[in-house]
Parts: structure tokens; sequence; C-alpha cells
């Protein structure tokens, strides 16, 4: 979610809904659980409700799969074919990278880093992602692809390189 | 057949996201054979599910306070 304060409104909705279905609790595996998937809920609504005040149009789909073609020589090939990470593991349990990997999610455009969050952070199916932000499922594609190619260029240039 | 390291980044994304065909699949395994490149993007996309999903632990575990 983009700014704080939508992810903040996004939160208490889910509170709210929460305490209101309390009654219901004691049935629920475990508050964890059952607080994650009424966040997800929530996190979905609002997303959704951006797609509709907002719709993505078809030029944006073109655009989005032009973005990286510099990266690639005319026949396709990299013009600069990319290093392997070094122990990318060991950078999962600092809080600096965390911090760089949430740096390069928020420099995404919005939409994308939607879609990309929805896939990989939710665990949404692609149709599920197509649905809610109003796009085909070729547009869906394109854009996870947009953002996976950002966040290794971003993480490359603002971790992994830096030694 | 041979698949470009630009298609071959966008399969290896999309092999992610949905159930890519045999044909792509074979097409895919041929170009990472022979290209490091392209082996060393695929596991960076790798990476960063797991690293992605890694913030939402972190997320989960603070909330609840």
């Amino acid at each position: 979610m983009r700014d704080a304060a939508t992810a903040e409104d996004a939160v208490q909705e889910a509170l709210l809904a929460a305490l209101a279905g309390e009654a219901n609790f004691a049935a629920r595996s475990g508050l964890r659980t059952w607080l994650t998937g009424i966040l997800k809920h929530k996190i979905v609504d609002t997303i959704r409700r951006q797609a509709r005040e907002r719709p993505v149009s078809d030029q944006d789909a073109d655009a989005d799969a032009r973005e990286f073609d510099g990266l690639f020589d005319e026949r396709g090939h990299w013009e600069t074919p990319p290093e392997a990470w070094e122990q990318p593991e060991g950078a999962l349990g600092q809080k600096q990278f965390l911090a760089a990997l949430e740096a390069c999610l928020r420099a995404l455009p919005e939409r994308t880093a939607q879609a990309f969050m929805m896939r990989e952070h939710l665990g949404c199916e692609t149709a599920e992602i197509c649905k809610e932000l109003g796009i085909t499922a070729t547009h869906c594609w394109v854009m996870l692809h947009r953002a996976r190619m950002a966040l290794r260029l971003c993480l490359e240039k603002n971790w992994f390189g830096r030694t | 057949m041979m698949l470009s390291c630009k298609e071959t980044t966008r399969l290896l994304s999309q092999a992610a996201d949905r159930e890519i065909g045999f044909g792509e699949r074979v097409a895919l395994r041929l170009h990472l054979v022979i290209c490091k490149g392209c082996r060393n993007a695929s596991a960076q996309f790798k990476f960063l599910r797991t690293a992605v999903q890694r913030l939402s632990l972190d997320e989960s575990e603070e909330k609840p306070a």
C-alpha cells in the first residue's frame, strides 16, 4: 500500500471488523491468523476501491512492456548480464536490508507495487489480482514482470552492488 | 525456438504467476543451460519472493501488539 494514511485506514478498518466479529472468534484457530485474514481482505478492498476510481489504460500496458527494453541489445541479449548476488540469504536477517527492500517497493509505480504485493506478499492468484485491479491477465503478467525487473535493479543498486 | 534473454526474463517471471506450457518450459530450460546472466536473474526473482514474504512475517509479528 502506497501511503501510510491509506495503510492505517486499512488496518483500522480491519480492527473494527475484528471487534465487530468478536463473537465468531472462539471458533477460529488463532488471533494472528484471524487478524491477518481480515487485514488481507481489507487491503484488497482498498485496492479495489482505488482501481475503480482510477482505472488503468491499455496505453499503460504498452509502456510497461517496453520499460526494460534498454537492458537488452537489438537481438534481445543482455547489454550487461546480471551478476550473481553474494549471499542473499544473509541479507534476509538484516533490518537494513528489509528497509532497503521496502524503499525499492515504494519507488515502484503504485499499481505495479499493488499487483506485486498482492501476488508475493498476500499470495493472491493472478486471476484475483486482475479482477481487483480491473486489468487483463496479460497486463497483470507484464506488471509483475516489471515489478521484478525494477526491484532486481533497485536492490542491485542500493544493496548488493554496494561493495 | 531459441529464446533471447529478453524473452527468457519475461517467461521466467510468468512461470512464477501462471502454469507455463511444456514447450515454454523446455525452451526456458535450454536457454538457462547456456546463459549465466539469465540464471542469475532467475535466482534473483526467486529471492525477491522469499524476501517479500519475510517482510510479511516481520510485520505480522509486530502488528498484534
